[in-house]
């Protein structure tokens, strides 16, 4: 199925959601003008390549790759892609973490899009520190800047204890320093950083930290990973928007006694997986996001 | 009674005296239930653990293998359990209840797992 910007665009100004972040305005994107400094970008999380379990996915070694087809059918392609953590499934084993994090390296190289950015979740980095991922897809915490808009990747699953740490909060202090109030800031995380919910291990034991460093900015959203659904919430006037995953969707939080991936659904096969597209406008603080299901669905 | 064997009874009193106040005892403090858990890939030994309510517990925990954790947000406790260290964590549980517990610190395959459950009793 072909997906173009069009499509897209419409989608995330009439039918899926739009976020506005601290001075952002709600706005129809599909009558917005086309500036040269718009874009949009595509985020995918949780791929868990090297996961196996076929009453959770039986196709759990084409997914990904069919989420990769969807992306590249996309008509007008995105400026940049996000992978936002768990690109691999845990093994205890150090080869095979390689293994995996070389095999999800070669299936994603068959994206269109050049400009692709990654980071870690803890099924990645959080054995051995990241040291694997670092010598395959380089830094775990770094920052770019795309069109007028400042992007910060965090890592918060390289220490096991899924912390920042003192060194990159000080380091994301001195980022922060150097840009005004009003700045356009998207901050990527693999785990929330509010307390999503403690007893699933949903949170960042020191991101309220971030949060308050990340308090002066009016215009600051956090996209994330890790809990294989889409969630939305705000801390002050920072957006929180978690992800679908590409493997195995996981049960709204705290709604079972014990977290555990959602069973495949042969009715309804890949429900609850997917990828999303993050449109940004130039003049404007809101972004809008539309989800899409791994064939490239409109959701 | 002779002097010295006065000056004796009287040491021992003040002995068993003190060590009686120092157990807490004499203080009408409830005796300290310790239990021992130990924390290995990718379970804690024993799992389940049945406290009284009010009465004081000392958790003491002792990783086999690498880093674990311990964290029962229901009572507020958390701790980190490193390999050759005993970690003791002291609380009084003030509600009756089944309160899980897991590893939250990051430990392989089965880490999901790692989960155990603390029961206070009225």
């Amino acid at each position: 199925m072909k997906i173009d910007r069009r499509d897209f665009l419409k989608l995330a100004g009439i039918g899926a959601a739009i976020f506005s972040s601290g001075l952002g305005r709600l706005g129809s994107y599909a009558n917005a003008a086309s500036g040269k400094d718009d874009f949009f970008f595509v985020q995918l999380s949780d791929t868990h390549w090297g996961f196996s379990n076929p009453a959770v996915n039986p196709d759990s070694a084409g997914t990904l790759k069919k989420a990769v087809a969807s992306v590249n059918s996309l008509t007008d392609q995105p400026d940049f892609i996000m992978f936002t953590g768990d690109l691999t499934h845990v093994t205890d084993d150090d080869k095979d973490r390689r293994t995996r994090l070389s095999q999800f390296r070669d299936i994603i190289s068959e994206l269109k899009v050049k400009n692709i950015r990654f980071m870690p979740g803890e099924h990645d980095a959080g054995l051995d520190e990241g040291a694997v991922f670092k010598e395959l897809f380089g830094n775990t915490h770094y920052t770019f800047d795309h069109k007028g808009v400042h992007f910060i990747v965090l890592d918060n699953v390289s220490d096991p204890a899924s912390t920042l740490g003192e060194d990159q909060l000080q380091w994301l202090s001195a980022d922060l320093k150097k840009l005004g109030k009003e700045a356009r800031i998207v901050v990527f995380t693999h785990r929330p950083l509010f307390d999503l919910y403690t007893d699933w291990d949903w949170y960042t034991r020191d991101g309220a930290k971030a949060i308050e460093l990340l308090k002066p900015y009016s215009n600051v959203t956090v996209l994330y990973g890790h809990i294989h659904q889409e969630h939305h919430h705000k801390t002050g006037n920072i957006a929180h928007h978690a992800a679908k995953g590409l493997m195995y969707p996981l049960p709204a939080p705290g709604s079972v006694p014990k977290k555990a991936p959602v069973p495949w659904d042969a009715n309804q096969p890949y429900r609850g997986l997917g990828f999303r597209g993050v449109d940004m406008r130039a003049k404007q603080a809101a972004l809008a996001i539309a989800e899409f299901g791994v064939k490239g669905e409109k959701l | 009674m002779r002097p010295w064997s006065m000056m004796v009874s009287i040491s021992i009193l003040v002995f068993i005296t003190g060590a009686f106040l120092i157990s807490g005892y004499a203080l009408g403090e409830e005796k300290e239930q310790v239990i021992q858990i130990t924390a290995k890939k990718f379970e804690y030994s024993p799992k389940d653990i049945v406290v009284k309510k009010g009465a004081p517990v000392v958790l003491e925990f002792t990783s086999l293998d690498r880093l674990h954790g311990f964290n029962c947000p229901g009572l507020g406790i958390r701790a980190d359990i490193r390999p050759g260290k005993a970690t003791r964590v002291r609380f009084v549980p003030e509600k009756a209840g089944i309160f899980p517990f897991h590893c939250d610190n990051f430990c392989g395959t089965g880490h999901e797992g790692m989960t155990g459950t603390i029961t206070v009793t009225e």
